[in-house]
């Protein structure tokens, strides 16, 4: 089975970020302070569903589903 | 020591351009870095009587590692010690209710060599989430100045000055590396710091890592550095992720000993209730659309009265000088010539004035990247980005600060398409065109009890500019294929009141240089285009009044002097171009006169209301003190004897100033952005030909 990812979160839902599965974009998240260990609650969701609002870190992250999709939670 | 440079870098959104302005004040000015065509703001800053400083403002960022063009120019300035604009030292605003994110690009900077102090701001914003700070083990633990400040209200600027003395009298000696690169790939370092003579091992691994952005080195010395890559087989990917790991892991151990927070992190916030009316799929969409209204009702409704004023006071001064000078070329010189061309540019100071208002405060308030979320997944369809959303609206108020502000958008084909639709946006020089042929053909009415009917024609223009805008980045999403992924993620910064005197400085910054950059080429061509209109070659306009005389022999005095004003203009050297390109534009249901206007506006549309008051007055013989609106309503048209602009020559007119590329600065802006020619060339092309046809499609409908 494919293994969840943020983008699987219902709202309110929390997980810890486990790893990513794309290298270039990780960068970015790890930066952003979605680091391995940490945890996310999906805290919003934009029209349509898309792009998804996280609480991580202390402060809140706009990103896309497809993005959400490469960061790893169980 | 006058020449000490002092940077500013931060979080976006981390408070560092209030802090800009405490320190500056009025007395900043926007540049260019050199070299490239990223904005620099820099600004005064009077530390004491012996000490003035040159404030730098750089572009937010998350880290030193750029993420889009705007951001590569922090690392180029801070990893190149001979660049002029290198610090001497560098504040670093930290935004102390997220320690955490802030300190990753502290810590970078700090190892890059550069001096830096730590200005801790928005502690009120973290005492109400409940943390406190310890600024002197944060201090202690960093090995760094740290000061408290509060960039709002400026508190602790002068615990901020004390500092950066201490510092520029007595450097302190450079610290020990928060994250040493030399403790995991010695050769690495070892071999960059020999052959390029550097003394920082992080400096050092900048170079390995980032030296493709480097504009400081030459092509020689990257593909030297490619080669050392190559010898020990360097992974930057893996490296990188793996230094921003450590260098988080030993952040959270200064956090954890600094910060103490009493209450749940996890709670929400009212920010957090708020954004679920504001992203709600709804109550987002209608909130939104709501804004809009409400900008084009200010546009529009509110700022009349202002407008009425300035232009019967403009009115007023043309008829008391013509009533006292003495009659003559002179006069008329400055009465129709420059005083009505300053006339059209004083009276659009209003709309400009409350455009950048209403922007100013959306992006103040933080609302401005809820509209981005929202509009995302909308945009991406289009080949655009959330992103995008910016550039399309500050495109409203003039499309060459929008391309400018597309270097925020990471990738590039995202911004190469929103760099091409932008001018597709109505402008603010646009709106003088609008409102004018508006006025003239559309009725004042109220509907539904609030909205002017004239404000919802001025929207339906606007959104015509929007859809057009989406549909052109269609078709080039169809022709500009990439490989390269586009991507969207951004900070949510928590809701804020507007800062006053920003938003102050916002609109006053544009209303000046609307003025005096639009004025001085609306003002030149104003009196070029009245000496044309009132010369012509040889004696045609002298022959071309005595025919009038003759013809009309029993004519009133004042009907007499309107026919032979009109007839001198239409012999003027004017008259002739207006009367060359009359064939080109007749399908479209212009005159000469409307010709003249297109011609003198083609580098400039601001310009052709300013010619129509010009062409106007000067065909308008002595009648004093009417206003340009009034008197393009009396035009008639010669062959049909009716009024000249009927609703098909005005909406005509208005279809094709929708799309018409009219602006060289728009085109210029483009080429600078894309570095290439061949841009700027297919937004012209591609915008005028569907002005042209638009515009004929719109008269014949209306015929």
């Amino acid at each position: 089975m494919r293994k969840r990812s943020v983008a699987d979160l219902t709202i309110g839902e929390k997980a810890v970020i486990q790893s990513f599965d794309d290298e270039s974009l990780s960068l970015k998240l790890l930066e952003m302070g979605c680091l391995p260990g940490a945890e996310v609650q999906m805290s919003g969701k934009a029209p349509m569903g898309d792009p998804i609002c996280l609480n991580v870190a202390g402060y809140r992250l706009a990103i896309r589903k497809s993005e959400a999709a490469t960061i790893i939670i169980d | 020591m006058s020449a000490t440079i002092i940077a500013l870098v931060g979080n976006p959104n981390a408070g560092k351009s209030s802090l800009f302005n405490q320190l500056t004040g009025l007395r900043q000015k926007t540049g260019n870095f050199p070299g490239v065509t990223v904005d620099k703001k820099s600004g005064t800053w009077t530390i004491d009587s012996n000490h003035t400083a040159t404030v730098v403002d750089f572009p937010g960022v998350y880290s030193i590692y750029p993420k889009s063009l705007d951001e590569q120019i922090v690392t180029d300035i801070l990893a190149n010690p001979t660049h002029p604009d290198y610090p001497d030292v560098a504040i670093v605003v930290v935004d102390a209710s997220n320690l955490h994110r802030n300190l990753l690009l502290f810590t970078q900077i700090a190892d890059l060599g550069v001096p830096v102090i730590l200005a801790l701001n928005m502690l009120d914003v973290a005492h109400k989430q409940e943390k406190e700070v310890n600024a002197v083990k944060l201090s202690m633990r960093l090995g760094v100045p740290v000061v408290r400040i509060n960039a709002r209200t400026g508190e602790g600027v002068e615990q901020l000055k004390k500092a950066v003395l201490n510092h520029v009298e007595q450097p302190l000696p450079a610290n020990k590396l928060f994250f040493d690169p030399g403790d995991e790939v010695a050769g690495l370092i070892t071999d960059t710091k020999t052959q390029y003579q550097l003394a920082n091992n992080y400096l050092a691994l900048q170079y390995i890592i980032q030296h493709d952005g480097f504009t400081f080195l030459n092509r020689q010395q990257q593909v030297g550095l490619d080669t050392i890559i190559d010898k020990h087989q360097f992974s930057e990917r893996k490296f990188q992720a793996d230094e921003t790991i450590t260098r988080y892991k030993r952040i959270s151990k200064i956090v954890a000993d600094t910060v103490t927070q009493k209450r749940g992190a996890n709670q929400p916030t009212w920010s957090q209730k708020l954004d679920r009316i504001l992203l709600h799929p709804v109550w987002g969409y209608i909130l939104f659309t709501f804004v809009l209204l409400l900008i084009f009702q200010a546009i529009f409704a509110w700022a009349e009265p202002f407008m009425d004023a300035i232009d019967s006071g403009v009115a007023w001064l043309n008829g008391k000088l013509k009533e006292s000078l003495p009659a003559g070329p002179l006069t008329d010189l400055l009465t129709d010539g420059i005083l009505a061309g300053i006339g059209g540019i004083l009276v659009f100071i209003p709309q400009i004035a409350f455009l950048f208002l209403l922007v100013a405060l959306l992006e103040e308030s933080g609302y401005m990247s809820r509209v981005m979320v929202i509009m995302d997944r909308i945009m991406r369809k289009f080949g655009l980005n959330g992103r995008s959303v910016v550039p399309l609206i500050s495109g409203v108020a003039c499309a060459v600060p929008a391309i400018m502000a597309t270097r925020s958008i990471g990738t590039r084909r995202d911004r190469l398409i929103t760099i091409l639709v932008t001018p597709l946006m109505s402008c603010s020089a646009r709106l003088p065109i609008y409102t004018i042929l508006i006025a003239l053909v559309v009725p004042s009415k109220r509907v539904l009890g609030v909205f002017n009917l004239q404000g919802l024609a001025l929207m339906a223009l606007y959104l015509l500019g929007l859809v057009s805008a989406l549909l052109a980045a269609y078709v080039l999403k169809g022709f500009l294929k990439t490989k390269e992924r586009s991507f969207f993620i951004m900070e949510l910064p928590t809701f804020k009141l507007p800062r006053w005197n920003h938003v102050g400085l916002t609109i006053w910054e544009s209303v000046r240089s609307f003025v005096w950059e639009a004025g001085r080429v609306i003002l030149a061509i104003s009196i070029i285009l009245w000496v044309l209109a009132s010369y012509g070659p040889g004696d045609s306009m002298e022959k071309a009044e005595q025919q009038v005389r003759q013809q009309n022999p029993t004519l009133s005095d004042d009907e007499l002097q309107n026919r032979v004003a009109s007839e001198r203009l239409e012999a003027s050297y004017a008259g002739n171009f207006g009367h060359f390109i009359e064939p080109v534009i007749k399908p479209l249901g212009y005159d000469w006169k409307i010709g003249i206007a297109l011609l003198s506006s083609f580098a400039a549309r601001e310009v052709f209301v300013g010619t129509m008051s010009t062409i106007y007055s000067i065909g308008d013989g002595d009648e004093e003190g009417v206003t340009i609106r009034e008197r393009l309503r009396q035009e008639r048209n010669p062959e049909t004897g009716g009024p000249m602009y009927t609703p098909a020559v005005a909406w005509s007119l208005l279809i094709f100033y929708v799309f018409a590329m009219m602006c060289m600065s728009t085109l210029a802006a483009t080429q600078r952005e894309t570095k290439s020619w061949k841009w700027p060339a297919v937004q012209l092309v591609y915008m005028m030909t569907l002005a042209y046809v638009t515009a004929f499609a719109t008269y014949h409908f209306l015929k």
